[in-house]
């Protein structure tokens, strides 16, 4: 235990309060370790400001939530007229439920930005694999949370979303329908499904999202920030021990934060009082109609976040399964052609390859697009170790990279949008194309990471002052 | 601490108490689990349905409630039946081979998926991820569709088709065709859904 500190004489009230505390919790050393020196690159740009923001909607969400529980009510038979009850009658109930609806589309798009700063500026390598780890079990917690949440105001899309993405387990091979089953705890969607996602969305996932956050952080300041440059701050360190390029995080990147935190406001306040449902892609408009259980809607989509995920989902059919096939078989060739194997290991390969084969050919479409949705999730995972670049960031990458990373991006974006709009065989056609470049984004990454001439690292960040 | 000899027993029983413990834990989690499963009141729900079927004109649907899902019938026009032979080569499963046990009784095991060719009576329910499919029974080429479309159905959530005896058409996302729940005739204008036979 350390000595127990005293004020120094004549210190105010404050100070010895502070000293008080600091003999019994390690107040002043938390904040110097995560805030006064906690030492941060000092060429951040625009794009590290969606961390905090992404806690300040956390905390908006969970704010909003808990004023909202106060006068929802799970059951299926009054769901939809307690939200009518919050929207109409509750004293500015309509405010708080718009920020909560409004803020999970913010969340989204905050955690997108945020996550696609990590992948152009290599955030995710060595030694920050863990920092991404944990952010991906935080989008997956997400995902769930805004699923589960979804089905709560029990209009049409509630419903229907929920009746087909639990639908999607009973296309576990075996297990499955017994597994969606125990999932509704009825045999269709109904009010046991609603009283137990209610649970899970206002504790169970936030206590898990709350304990993922602090992991994300706590590993973060432990391996300190990244930065554009993907340089190491803290192999040029000064004489008192401080890496050279780094300024403490408070008052520099607080202050910074903070007017992000304003330009943030400004528009999520716009959005919040003139377009809350944001033109039906926030809160879509059959879901201002109860739930009925023998009518789905003409059209059903999901919230746009999830709509990128739901095309993949859509475009596996059988003709994108014997696709799958002829790019298993491709890979299996070149592999035994070209890659430097030794005979047993070609052999294995060619083994594996035609059970793969057989299984895409064996169980249904249905169930391959439920692993390619959720190997879409998963893959993201594994890209510490998918990326072979000699260099972090994108500004050291070969210039044709960045074409690799544009055209990924455009169909990311052309899923999401093909995937809330009703089926079509082009639309169709081009999923089956983006779902291909996601996935070949990914799993061709250990060999066109390393292609191309790379530019030279400088030792220090790159940075102007202004 | 690294002169210290490890004392074998005590490691022995605190492995051994610790796996003491895991299985206990495992033995507590199983009413968590089984918390989850459909309760009694859920279970005991789903009794027969008996339906009016005079009041159906032909080429027109009836949907009605049997165990929470959407159950059609639909009394199909002598030139929609004459239809269906010709969508076979269309079609997954013309036959109703696949999971026949569970999707269609042994007397809808024809190409008309009914026991009278007149009337359909199929669960409302896309057997891809379980949405209810639209009305399209109007044939021709008409937006979603493709343009020999011969009449159907056509689930809005990933565009799987069905033909006018709920058989799913060829590269779908749905796997099999539309179930066919239990149900008999009592009358030639009553039927009873969630039974076919009477003790």
């Amino acid at each position: 235990m350390a000595e127990m500190q005293t004020a120094p004489a004549g210190a105010g009230s404050g100070r010895r309060l502070l000293t008080w505390i600091d003999n019994r919790f390690p107040l002043s050393k938390l904040f110097n370790e995560h805030m006064a020196q906690y030492y941060a690159p000092k060429n951040f740009n625009v794009w590290y400001v969606f961390g905090s923001l992404a806690l300040l909607v956390l905390v908006n969400q969970l704010l909003t939530g808990i004023f909202l529980t106060m006068h929802y009510k799970p059951d299926a038979a009054k769901a939809f007229e307690s939200v009518e009850y919050i929207m109409r009658d509750v004293p500015w109930g309509w405010l708080v439920r718009y920020m909560h609806s409004t803020g999970a589309s913010a969340f989204f798009i905050v955690v997108y930005l945020h996550m696609w700063r990590g992948l152009i500026y290599g955030s995710y390598r060595r030694p920050r694999e863990l920092v991404w780890l944990f952010g991906c079990a935080i989008f997956l917690c997400l995902m769930a949370e805004a699923f589960m949440g979804y089905l709560l105001p029990w209009g049409q899309m509630s419903y229907w979303g929920a009746q087909v993405i639990v639908n999607l387990f009973s296309a576990v091979p075996f297990v499955g329908p017994d597994l969606a089953l125990l999932i509704r705890g009825d045999y269709v969607v109904g009010d046991a499904t609603l009283n137990r996602f209610f649970s899970f969305h206002v504790i169970a996932i936030p206590l898990v999202l709350l304990g993922l956050v602090v992991a994300h952080i706590i590993a973060l300041h432990e391996v300190g920030s990244n930065n554009p440059d993907g340089v190491e701050i803290k192999e040029k360190k000064g004489a008192d021990g401080h890496p050279l390029d780094g300024i403490p995080f408070h008052p520099y990147y607080t202050v910074h934060d903070i007017y992000g935190v304003s330009v943030f406001l400004f528009i999520f306040s716009a959005i919040l009082f003139f377009a809350p449902e944001g033109g039906g892609y926030f809160l879509e408009f059959n879901n201002f109609i109860e739930a009925n259980p023998l009518k789905t809607p003409a059209h059903i989509a999901p919230v746009w976040y999830f709509t990128p995920f739901y095309s993949m989902l859509r475009a596996t059919t059988d003709l994108m399964v014997n696709a799958l096939c002829i790019v298993v078989a491709l890979a299996a060739v070149a592999a035994i052609l070209r890659g430097g194997f030794r005979a047993g290991a070609k052999v294995a390969i060619a083994l594996v390859a035609l059970i793969a084969v057989y299984l895409l050919k064996t169980f249904d479409a249905k169930f391959w697009g439920v692993v390619i949705m959720g190997g879409a999730v998963l893959i993201l995972f594994f890209l510490p170790w998918l990326d072979h670049s000699p260099v972090k960031s994108i500004r050291y990458r070969p210039s044709w990279h960045r074409i690799v990373y544009g055209v990924f991006l455009i169909f990311f974006l052309a899923l999401g949008y093909l995937g809330s709009q009703p089926p079509s065989p082009a639309g169709n056609y081009i999923s089956q194309l983006g779902t291909l470049v996601y996935f070949g984004f990914f799993l061709l990454m250990p060999w066109w990471s390393r292609m191309g001439v790379f530019k030279p690292v400088p030792d220090r960040v790159t940075f102007n002052a202004h | 601490m690294i002169d210290q000899k490890i004392d074998g027993a005590k490691r022995t029983w605190i492995i051994a108490s610790g796996c003491a413990g895991a299985v206990g834990a495992g033995f507590l989690a199983v009413p968590f689990v089984r918390s989850f499963e459909p309760s009694e009141r859920a279970r005991a729900a789903g009794a027969p349905v008996e339906v009016d079927i005079s009041g159906i004109k032909p080429g027109e649907k009836l949907t009605v409630e049997w165990r929470g899902k959407p159950v059609w019938i639909v009394r199909r026009t002598p030139e929609q039946i004459a239809e269906l032979p010709k969508n076979d080569p269309l079609l997954a499963d013309p036959l109703s081979k696949r999971n026949a046990d569970e999707l269609t009784p042994e007397y809808a095991r024809n190409e008309v998926r009914s026991r009278k060719p007149e009337y359909l009576v199929v669960v409302g329910i896309c057997t891809h991820l379980g949405c209810s499919p639209g009305d399209k029974f109007t044939p021709g080429p008409q937006p979603s569709l493709p343009d020999n479309w011969p009449g159907g159905f056509l689930c809005p959530c990933h565009g799987s088709t069905f033909d006018m005896a709920g058989r799913v058409f060829k590269d779908k996302p749905a796997p099999d065709n539309l179930e066919v729940p239990p149900y008999m005739y009592l009358s030639d204008s009553r039927i009873v859904i969630g039974e076919d036979k009477r003790a």
